[in-house]
């Protein structure tokens, strides 16, 4: 795109936004209202397609000074090695101080378990709501939307959190018009979601926009996996393949990036931002349901570990 | 009307507008059934999402799928079979991005109507065919009223058990406009529906050749967004002022914001309030890019020729059309939680990006939205989902506009200083707008036969 300012419905409206860039300028906004009101905010930055919008968002909301948050990762141990160098090249590139808590030292020195089945993303909620508490950051942000899952549909932009990170859905605040209102109490910290409003589609149009730089591993590429519970998963030193999960070759890419134990490849051809915005655009399977085996352990699965601190 | 059914091509995508709106409905009137057909017909449902909602159906013995377990999102809305809290949905067209704020028609419907509507630039009401406008109906119109939300759509649902009788439709929609455009509602879109049979939502109706307007899609579709920048002052809040600092930037001090209504260009005279000392943009920074003009609702970053001092919480308008300073606030509110707000209460006041402290001198009146807009005089105190009249005295003077002149510079939220608690949400000025000047232009505006 070029470097005017955008018209859409050009004939009938000359100042109506694009839908891009009216969700641009609401997580601005969010973005600014938190650097305004808040002493010790956190970016929770993965290296992730949702994350690195996000700081991406973030940066041109303070330009041309720096982003006035540091970036925080929960590690399970199980990351795509592709992704975790993105994420600290990407950190280092802007200056930005990375607190990364690691799942493996909490399961080493026996605070956490290790899972029957390896999954480990449940586990993560302990190093973060820790991490909150050490580092006594007042708002974390996410990159958490509501068209992920029911449960996220019903989250607000700010969301309170207590002391042990609970999510208490029937004591949300609401939420009218910009009015965030980002009050708590000592302990207490608020979750934000400048994404909230954005849906998948939203995302990868507006990464081909502004022309921001993935893991390689949201692209088609030849992968070795092998098939679990109807999920082609890589095979890794978490715990699979076991006998019975032949692995095979395959062309694949991935549409959410998160823990390997439980973030399924789909198959795709789509090596361009073009073809994989096509490819979104014709699917009929949501993001997280066609790659995320923890969401499936139950109807409210996403609303449990929410109530628990998760994102 | 079948552009819903193909995926979109990139270019398509990239030309669309966002419309957000609200649906308003009580229990049996077919929310769910509509708001499950507009997701469904527009291929926001995904096959997972049925899947699941199909295994969910069966495991409680129902035989169809139950598309209201789509929306119901927490434990507890399924347990009791009710929708507890507004939640918002998202959906697309070729021509179109849309947030749709799902509010649900429950008890506290008051304060969830208002809740979707205060970011809604259209609010769908449904109507039962067969009962006509009811209490609930006379109750979400004036919620849409108050709350100013521009574009109002009247959805009278069932026509396939009235037969699809014109006059029926006629009578409801006739009621419906007088008494909505009474309140003073801009405008008004009466569609004859039948969610069910999906008459008119996203395909022409076979069964009401008589009906000659769009459907409920097409209407979402192409009424404008809007943003009537002739008639609205600027207003610039700011949120943040931006110093680098740096070797680069070292003389860069910029006020960042989200202009809140109408326009600026470099050059326009302006005002920083509450201080009153005036000056010129410089410069607008478009997040990143140098522009000479920025619109509502743009998040820029605005350069002023002079250095005053200017920080979070000040206003930006320009010179000539300033909002009043003032410190006597009256405003039209409705209460949100079950705390009463009582006179005398100390409260915080959260407008724009400035929170002041404010205290309750008075409860002028509390509208009774069940009897006709009847007004109860100075009301010992509002309960959740109560509207009234309040009146507040600030610690600071705050530039606050009529709300009836600027949805966002108009609207404040009440805080418990406690315990951070959103106690209420405000609009400053009188309770409804006065009826459209012509009844004649309403009526005619109201449906298109």
């Amino acid at each position: 795109m070029s470097a005017t300012v955008r018209h859409a419905e050009q004939r009938d409206n000359p100042y109506a936004l694009t839908h891009l860039d009216a969700l641009e300028s609401e997580a601005v906004h969010i973005f600014r209202e938190v650097a305004g009101e808040f002493e010790r905010p956190v970016v929770l930055f993965s290296g992730g397609k949702d994350s690195i919008v996000m700081l991406h968002l973030a940066l041109k909301a303070f330009a041309p000074a720096p982003v006035p948050f540091s970036l925080l990762h929960v590690d399970t141990g199980h990351n795509f090695p592709e992704v975790l160098d993105l994420r600290d090249r990407t950190a280092a590139r802007h200056g930005l101080r990375l607190h990364v808590a690691k799942v493996q030292d909490y399961i080493d020195d026996g605070r956490l378990r290790e899972r029957p089945d390896g999954v480990r993303n449940p586990l993560q909620t302990v190093p973060l709501t820790d991490a909150i508490q050490a580092h006594r950051f007042d708002a974390v942000f996410g990159g958490g939307r509501r068209d992920e899952e029911k449960a996220r549909a019903k989250e607000r932009v700010f969301s309170l959190r207590d002391e042990f990170s609970q999510w208490d859905p029937r004591r949300q605040r609401p939420e009218l018009w910009q009015l965030y209102n980002g009050r708590h109490a000592a302990g207490e910290h608020v979750r934000v979601f400048p994404l909230s409003n954005w849906t998948e589609l939203d995302v990868w149009q507006y990464i081909a926009r502004e022309e921001i730089e993935l893991p390689e591993i949201y692209f088609a590429h030849e992968r070795e996996v092998f098939n679990r519970n109807g999920m082609w998963l890589t095979a890794g030193e978490w715990g699979g393949p076991k006998s019975g999960e032949p692995v095979e070759t395959r062309r694949v890419r991935y549409r959410t990036v998160g823990d390997m134990s439980c973030t399924g490849a789909v198959d795709s051809a789509a090596t361009t931002l073009d073809s994989v915005i096509t490819e979104i655009a014709a699917s009929r399977l949501t993001e997280r349901g066609a790659t995320r085996a923890d969401d499936k352990m139950s109807e409210a699965a996403m609303e449990d570990r929410k109530r628990e601190g998760y994102f | 009307m079948s552009s819903t059914t193909s995926p979109l091509t990139a270019e398509q995508l990239s030309a669309t507008t966002l419309l957000r709106f609200a649906t308003a409905g009580s229990v049996d009137d077919g929310k769910s059934t509509l708001v499950g057909r507009l997701l469904h017909d527009s291929k926001s449902v995904l096959s997972d999402q049925l899947e699941a909602v199909e295994r969910a159906s069966l495991d409680r013995g129902q035989e169809a799928p139950d598309l209201a377990l789509l929306t119901d999102g927490l434990r507890a809305e399924r347990e009791q079979g009710i929708t507890i809290d507004v939640a918002y949905r998202y959906f697309a067209t070729a021509r179109r991005r849309f947030i749709l704020a799902d509010t649900p028609g429950h008890v506290q419907y008051t304060r969830n109507m208002v809740t979707g509507a205060s970011t809604a630039e259209l609010a769908v009401v449904l109507v039962d065919a067969r009962n006509g406008v009811v209490e609930q109906t006379r109750r979400h119109a004036a919620v849409a009223a108050l709350l100013r939300v521009p574009h109002v759509v009247l959805a009278v649902n069932k026509m396939d058990l009235v037969d699809y009788a014109e006059p029926v439709f006629a009578a409801i929609a006739k009621e419906f406009t007088s008494y909505a455009a009474s309140l003073g509602v801009p405008e008004i879109t009466a569609i004859p529906i039948s969610a069910l049979a999906g008459d008119n939502v996203v395909e022409p109706s076979a069964n009401m050749d008589w009906y000659g307007g769009p459907t409920v899609l097409e209407h979402l579709e192409t009424v404008p967004v809007s943003h009537d920048l002739t008639d609205c002052p600027a207003r610039f809040p700011v949120q943040y002022v931006i110093r680098p600092q740096t070797a680069e930037h070292h003389d860069y001090r910029g006020y960042a914001g989200q202009i809140a209504s109408g326009l600026l260009r470099v050059g326009d005279p302006v005002t920083v309030l509450p201080s009153g000392r005036a000056t010129t943009i410089s410069g607008i920074d478009a997040l990143g890019r140098s522009v000479d003009t920025a619109w509502a609702p743009q998040s820029v970053t605005l350069l002023l020729a002079d250095d005053l001092d200017v920080s979070r919480g000040d206003l930006i308008a320009p010179s000539g059309s300033l909002p009043a300073l003032t410190q006597d606030i009256r405003a039209t509110v409705c209460h949100l939680h079950e705390r009463p707000l009582r006179i005398g209460e100390r409260v915080l006041l959260k407008h724009a990006t400035r929170t002041v402290k404010a205290i309750v001198k008075a409860l002028p009146y509390r509208i009774d939205l069940s009897h006709g807009l009847a007004h109860e005089n100075e009301p010992a105190a509002l309960e959740v989902n109560d509207i009234g009249a309040v009146q507040l005295r600030t610690a600071e003077p705050l530039p606050i506009d009529a709300y009836a002149d600027a949805r966002l510079t108009g609207a404040f939220v009440l805080i418990d200083p406690a315990d951070g608690t959103t106690l209420t949400a405000g609009m400053a000025g009188e309770a409804f707008a006065e009826p459209a000047a012509a009844g004649d232009a309403a009526d005619e505006e109201g449906w298109d036969f």
